[in-house]
């Protein structure tokens, strides 16, 4: 393969200007997440630690291989969306080893609101059950929960995707051999006693977990019956007596242990089909990816600084590299998986994007995986653009995207605009990840452009009513809609709604794509069957 | 002319008269047990006859067996070794029946030696100085007590046909009396079928001189100087070194000459010691003779430039000795350890185990390592549990001593319990360094050369958080699947999204327990620790791999580790900076259920001899319930308080693996 040779002089004023402004950003991210992990208030993890129970984050690095990296998701899910913090949704969800197998891991933290289902806690799970089954990976889930938050349960229990697929998926992914285990450590009320009624092995903690459908309180309030939750659904009641529970945990780790071990005897064989070689680091480090994404969002760059920070040896071989320049396609290795990878290099035309359909068709037919590094503001507009079909160029890309049958990743390293998300594979099209970086942005279109659309619609408004309106008045309009857009495109407020798998640090894109590309090759490949394309 | 060389013997020596044999074009062959079926002794021999099962009594001690091979090998001589059928008469005799020579003393001298109280007899009419004793065959306890009277106390009790300190007891008053007598002669009666006691006065600061001797068929004797092996544990030497601290050239060849007078006066060939007790006011005493070629004869080799064994085979053959009494000068000064497979802290207790790894110094400039192990052999119940003898030489005593000071720091072996550091400390000990110890050395200064040095250290902390860091990746790595053996999932540096990953473990190290935490920074780990007691210590370290070393906060130290996991627990031995750092990663609390009184289990490996109380007899605390051997020594099993056996899991007679549970054992009323 051919080497990337970067233009990037780090030594120069804006390189450590783009640095710091990076720096910033990430500093910002790893103080939230770090004040996020603590989970809740110090008095609740005190209660908690207090019964002997381990902290969902302790739980889930005893549950885990001793080293293994955990790759989390949406760490943000519900930051500062309900007006109360729910730190990670009350949620921990991740993929690490256990037993040297990648399991996703679903952790309730009881210590906010007491482990209880906000809509983003049940969006949260399911999504972890999505990455479960797009993957084929193990699902182990650390139930201490308090079930549906009441006071919301019109936004958790009714709708599709609401609490009751959690066990639908349960079902199904057993149903496809991905292996449900659920280790209860805590209440496991009324809905929630299915998570580990579905589970095909589950354990219990003695005298910590209680599965009812009812508790004791309703229990009296509906029968009068005298009952303590450890006689209603104990791990005596339920390893002895009713057989919901099939293993007896002495304390949490003896459970986790226990939940290792069943891990251990799944008898699963990775079978990735896959040309993997030695991995090689890139021979520019990927820290400098930091001083290379301008501080002025607006400002372009070569996409190929970034691969060349990302893959092996920082070797590209680059397909069509002259032709729809816009979009660069081309082949590498990430951590020694064969990807191909599509990254935007400007504005779309109709030539990169047919090239861009082209590229995935190859790599959907070679079974290689897709890496998406989406930094797009749209397709190119205008007169000339739409009677060249556009369009239907545009379309032919969002078909191959939709119908390759490869693992896809899609990391949001700068703007995320209107069709260019579709064409560049966005949440829409279910990559098996997405991240964002903490520069990135992610809206219909440009806040100045959805300022200037909507500005323009009212200044014909006015001016058919033969009013007329001032520049001030009009940079009055457009203000409010711009910071809307800023704010509703902030990686954040993505994030907090799980619109993608989590914030990253960019230096870290090189390992989290290794981590993702291992993991979603534990699926056999599937043969690709494309869709229409309209010539 | 000896053309085939068998050798009757293992380990160590067995290696050690290969090497010279191979070295005068000698053909060797080599007699093994199943124990020993892949040792090295086997593998560097040209030949190799198996003897049988792994107890040395149908083994190495069966004669038949061992003249046997000699005959199927075509092998012309044999040579005993140390140990086994060294000092017997029998086989002696056996060799020289069936026409193959005997590399060792005739076996008249044999007999002569064999017995001490008869021993005793002719070096006093060879006018060859004795402690006053009693050295009669009538064993009536009351008339052995009264002997003992007569000598004074503090008296020894021996096996008159033992040595190596089995069968001795040091009696200090005659209510000890008739309890140390039956332990002595049971004693000896397992280790030699024998148990004939004798008796003499115990001398009280005496050091330990040993002169060598050699003599040839043709009467020539000469006297290789002296060894001093004062330092004793048990009887059993410690440190042996040559020449003597502070001998004058005078007493050097009063001793010598006495030492001569002795090997002729029982008509002696070959490599010969006369043992002796010198006093502080010079006067000395014959204890014994070794009809053989002694465990640290390296140093007198080391000191006057001769082979021994060489040596052995010319005479063995019929030739003149080599060398004139006036040719023999000394021309250094020189020291051996014996290494040994045991626990210092743990009344010095036999290790037996997988010798996980045993790299010695690299040898040469005066460091040599005699020893017949090598990485990833058995330390077994069957054999003496010497892993080593380090022998280190230098112009003058201090040299030497340096010398094998810095070699103790580089021998690195895990994987069993040895005693290096003792060696260390004894060796390091002011008494020593000054050449003032005697026989007493270690018991006047045990609280100083016993101590455990056991403290976690920072520099401890850092080397058993490097090498935690490091199996965890290597365990990881294990474990990824074939088809994907790089996976990142397995780089076990445990990555998290925008997190710190921090790894937390709980350690015993030697007794000490303490909270262990690391966290990558890049390819530094910073760590931290928590004492049981509370003390905090932080630091970092960083491996570099390839090359056995570390930076311990920016210090460059030597690091290297092993796994040294038994069955149940997981475990590792670090080498940083010449120190090395053992630990057992503590399980986590899994809640275990069930309080039952804890049973008894065997310390070590070895056979049971007695089960000594009746089951479901009530017992008092400390009441002894149950002996082993092991070793070849005695072990006792007692009540950890008052309570009843419920039940034996073992039967007399049998042999049982350290750690079995063996009594059943209810505390209580």
């Amino acid at each position: 393969m051919s080497q990337l040779q970067s233009k990037i002089n780090t030594r120069d004023k804006t390189f450590t200007e783009n640095r710091e402004q990076m720096q910033k950003l990430v500093a910002d991210l790893r103080g939230k997440v770090e004040k996020i992990s603590l989970g809740g208030s110090e008095r609740a993890r005190e209660k908690h630690v207090a019964r002997g129970k381990l902290l969902p984050r302790d739980r889930v690095d005893a549950l885990l291989d001793p080293g293994s990296p955990f790759l989390e998701f949406s760490q943000l899910a519900a930051h500062e969306v309900y007006g109360e913090e729910v730190p990670a949704a009350g949620i921990i969800t991740g993929i690490g080893t256990v037993s040297g197998q990648p399991c996703v891991i679903v952790a309730n933290d009881a210590t906010v609101k007491g482990g209880t289902y906000y809509p983003l806690t049940v969006k949260k799970h399911l999504r972890a059950q999505a990455i479960a089954e797009q993957n084929n990976l193990p699902c182990i889930y650390l139930v201490d929960s308090g079930g549906a938050n009441l006071p919301r349960q019109d936004d958790v229990f009714p709708d599709r995707e609401h609490f009751g697929r959690i066990f639908f998926n349960q079902a199904n992914l057993s149903a496809q051999n991905i292996p449900q285990i659920a280790v209860v450590m805590g209440s496991c009320t009324a809905g929630g006693a299915y998570v580990p009624a579905m589970a095909d092995e589950s354990i219990m903690v003695k005298e910590q977990a209680t599965i009812f459908l009812a508790g004791p309180p309703l229990v009296k309030a509906a029968t009068g019956e005298e009952v303590t939750a450890e006689e209603l659904g104990g791990a005596e009641v339920h390893c002895r007596d009713s057989g919901v529970s099939d293993h007896y945990a002495n304390n949490d780790r003896h459970a986790l242990e226990l939940a290792r071990r069943s891990v251990d005897r799944l008898n699963r064989v990775k079978n990735p089909g896959l040309d993997i070689r030695k991995p090689i680091e890139p021979i520019y480090p990927p820290e400098e990816i930091y001083g290379v994404v301008p501080a002025d969002s607006r400002q372009p760059y070569d996409v190929r600084e970034i691969i060349a920070r990302t893959v092996d040896g920082s070797e590209f071989d680059e397909f069509k590299a002259l032709y729809g320049t816009t979009l660069v396609t081309g082949f590498a290795r990430i951590h020694g998986y064969p990807v191909g990878i599509v990254a935007n290099n400007g504005i779309l035309f109709a030539e990169s994007a047919q090239k861009g359909a082209h590229f995935i068709e190859l790599c959907a037919q070679r079974n290689i995986p897709l890496v998406f590094l989406q930094n797009i503001t749209g397709f190119m507009v205008g007169k000339q653009y739409e009677a060249g079909g556009i369009a239907k160029h545009g379309a032919k890309m969002v078909t191959a995207v939709a119908t390759a049958k490869v693992p896809k990743i899609t990391i949001l390293i700068g703007g995320s605009f209107g069709a260019g998300n579709y064409g560049m594979c966005g949440r829409a099209y279910d990559p098996n990840f997405l991240f964002m970086w903490p520069n990135a942005r992610i809206s219909v279109m440009g806040g100045e452009q959805a300022a200037g659309v909507l500005a323009q619609v009212k200044r014909d408004q006015m001016e058919a009513r033969g009013e007329s309106w001032s520049e001030e008045d009009e940079q009055a309009f457009k203000k409010p809609i711009v910071d809307d857009y800023e704010h509703q495109g902030h990686p954040y407020y993505a994030s907090a709604r799980l619109w993608d798998d989590g914030v990253i640090d960019p230096a870290d894109t090189r390992r989290v794509l290794g981590l993702c590309l291992a993991a979603a090759t534990y699926r056999e490949p599937e043969e690709t069957k494309f869709g229409v394309f309209r010539m | 002319m000896i053309r085939k060389l068998l050798i009757a013997n293992r380990g160590e020596i067995a290696c050690r008269i290969i090497k010279t044999a191979r070295h005068l074009g000698v053909a060797t062959v080599a007699v093994y047990s199943d124990a020993d079926a892949r040792a090295l002794h086997v593998q560097l021999a040209d030949e190799a006859v198996y003897l049988g099962p792994a107890p040395a009594k149908e083994s190495y001690l069966d004669i038949r067996k061992v003249l046997a091979a000699a005959q199927q090998t075509g092998a012309d001589a044999v040579h005993p070794g140390y140990g086994f059928l060294s000092e017997n008469a029998e086989f002696c005799r056996a060799c020289d029946s069936a026409g193959i020579i005997f590399v060792g003393p005739p076996a008249a001298a044999i007999d002569a030696m064999g017995s001490k109280s008869a021993a005793k007899r002719i070096m006093e009419e060879a006018g060859v100085p004795l402690v006053p004793g009693y050295h009669g065959t009538n064993q009536d306890a009351g008339i052995l007590e009264g002997h003992a009277q007569r000598i004074g106390y503090p008296v020894l009790l021996k096996a008159a046909a033992g040595g190596g300190g089995k069968g001795m007891r040091r009696v200090d008053s005659a209510d000890e009396f008739h309890s140390a007598l039956d332990a002595a002669k049971r004693e000896s009666m397992n280790a030699f079928g024998d148990d004939l006691m004798l008796l003499e006065r115990y001398v009280v600061q005496p050091r330990h001189v040993e002169i060598q001797v050699f003599c040839d068929k043709q009467g020539n004797g000469v006297y290789l100087f002296e060894r001093d092996c004062s330092v004793q544990r048990r009887h059993q030497k410690v440190v042996e070194e040559a020449p003597a601290p502070g001998m004058s050239e005078e007493l050097r060849a009063q001793m010598g000459e006495a030492a001569l007078r002795a090997a002729h006066a029982i008509g002696y060939v070959g490599a010969g010691t006369v043992e002796f007790l010198l006093d502080a006011s010079g006067a000395f005493y014959f204890m014994e003779m070794n009809t053989r070629l002694q465990v640290e004869h390296p140093v007198t080799e080391m000191i006057t430039g001769q082979d021994l064994v060489a040596w052995q085979l010319a005479v063995a053959a019929g030739d003149p000795l080599p060398m004139q009494q006036d040719d023999l000068t000394i021309i250094g000064h020189a020291f051996e350890v014996r290494i040994y497979a045991e626990d210092p802290d743990n009344d010095f207790l036999p290790a037996t185990g997988t010798l996980v790894r045993h790299r010695p110094p690299e040898e040469g400039n005066g460091v040599r390592v005699d020893t017949g192990v090598r990485s990833g052999d058995e330390i077994s119940v069957h054999y003496d549990p010497m892993i080593a003898k380090l022998i280190c030489c230098g112009r003058n005593r201090r040299e030497a001593l340096a010398k094998l000071d810095r070699a103790l720091q580089q021998y690195q072996i895990a994987g069993v319990r040895h005693n290096i550091e003792f060696l260390r400390r004894v060796i390091n000990h002011r008494e020593f360094a000054g050449g003032r110890a005697t026989t007493h050395f270690i018991e006047d200064h045990e609280t100083e050369i016993l101590r455990r040095e056991h403290q976690l250290t920072p520099l401890k902390c850092a080397a058993i958080a490097g090498y935690l860091s490091e199996r965890e990746s290597r365990d990881l790595c294990a474990r990824a699947p074939q088809a994907d053996s790089r996976s990142p999932w397995h780089n076990g540096d445990n990555w998290r999204s925008n997190l710190v990953g921090r790894r937390r473990h709980h350690i015993d190290h030697r007794g000490q327990h303490a909270e262990i935490r690391f966290a990558y920074n890049g390819e530094t780990l910073n760590w931290q620790s928590r004492s049981a007691e509370g003390e905090e210590q932080s630091g970092e370290i960083r491996l570099l791999r390839d090359r056995e070393l570390a930076l311990v906060d920016g210090r460059r130290v030597g690091f290297s580790s092993v796994d040294t996991d038994t069955e149940t627990k997981r475990c590792g031995s670090i080498f940083i900076d010449n120190t090395q750092v053992e630990f057992e990663l503590l399980p986590p609390d899994m809640g275990e259920a069930g309080d039952r009184d804890r049973g008894l289990e065997a310390p070590m490996n070895g056979t049971i001899v007695a089960l000594l109380v009746e089951t479901g007899a009530a017992v008092e605390k400390d009441q002894p319930l149950l002996v082993m051997e092991a070793m070849k020594m005695e072990h006792t099993l007692r009540a950890p308080a008052a309570g009843s056996v419920q039940q034996f899991f073992c039967a007399e007679g049998e042999l049982v693996d350290g750690g079995r549970l063996l009594i059943d054992f209810a505390a209580g009323e």
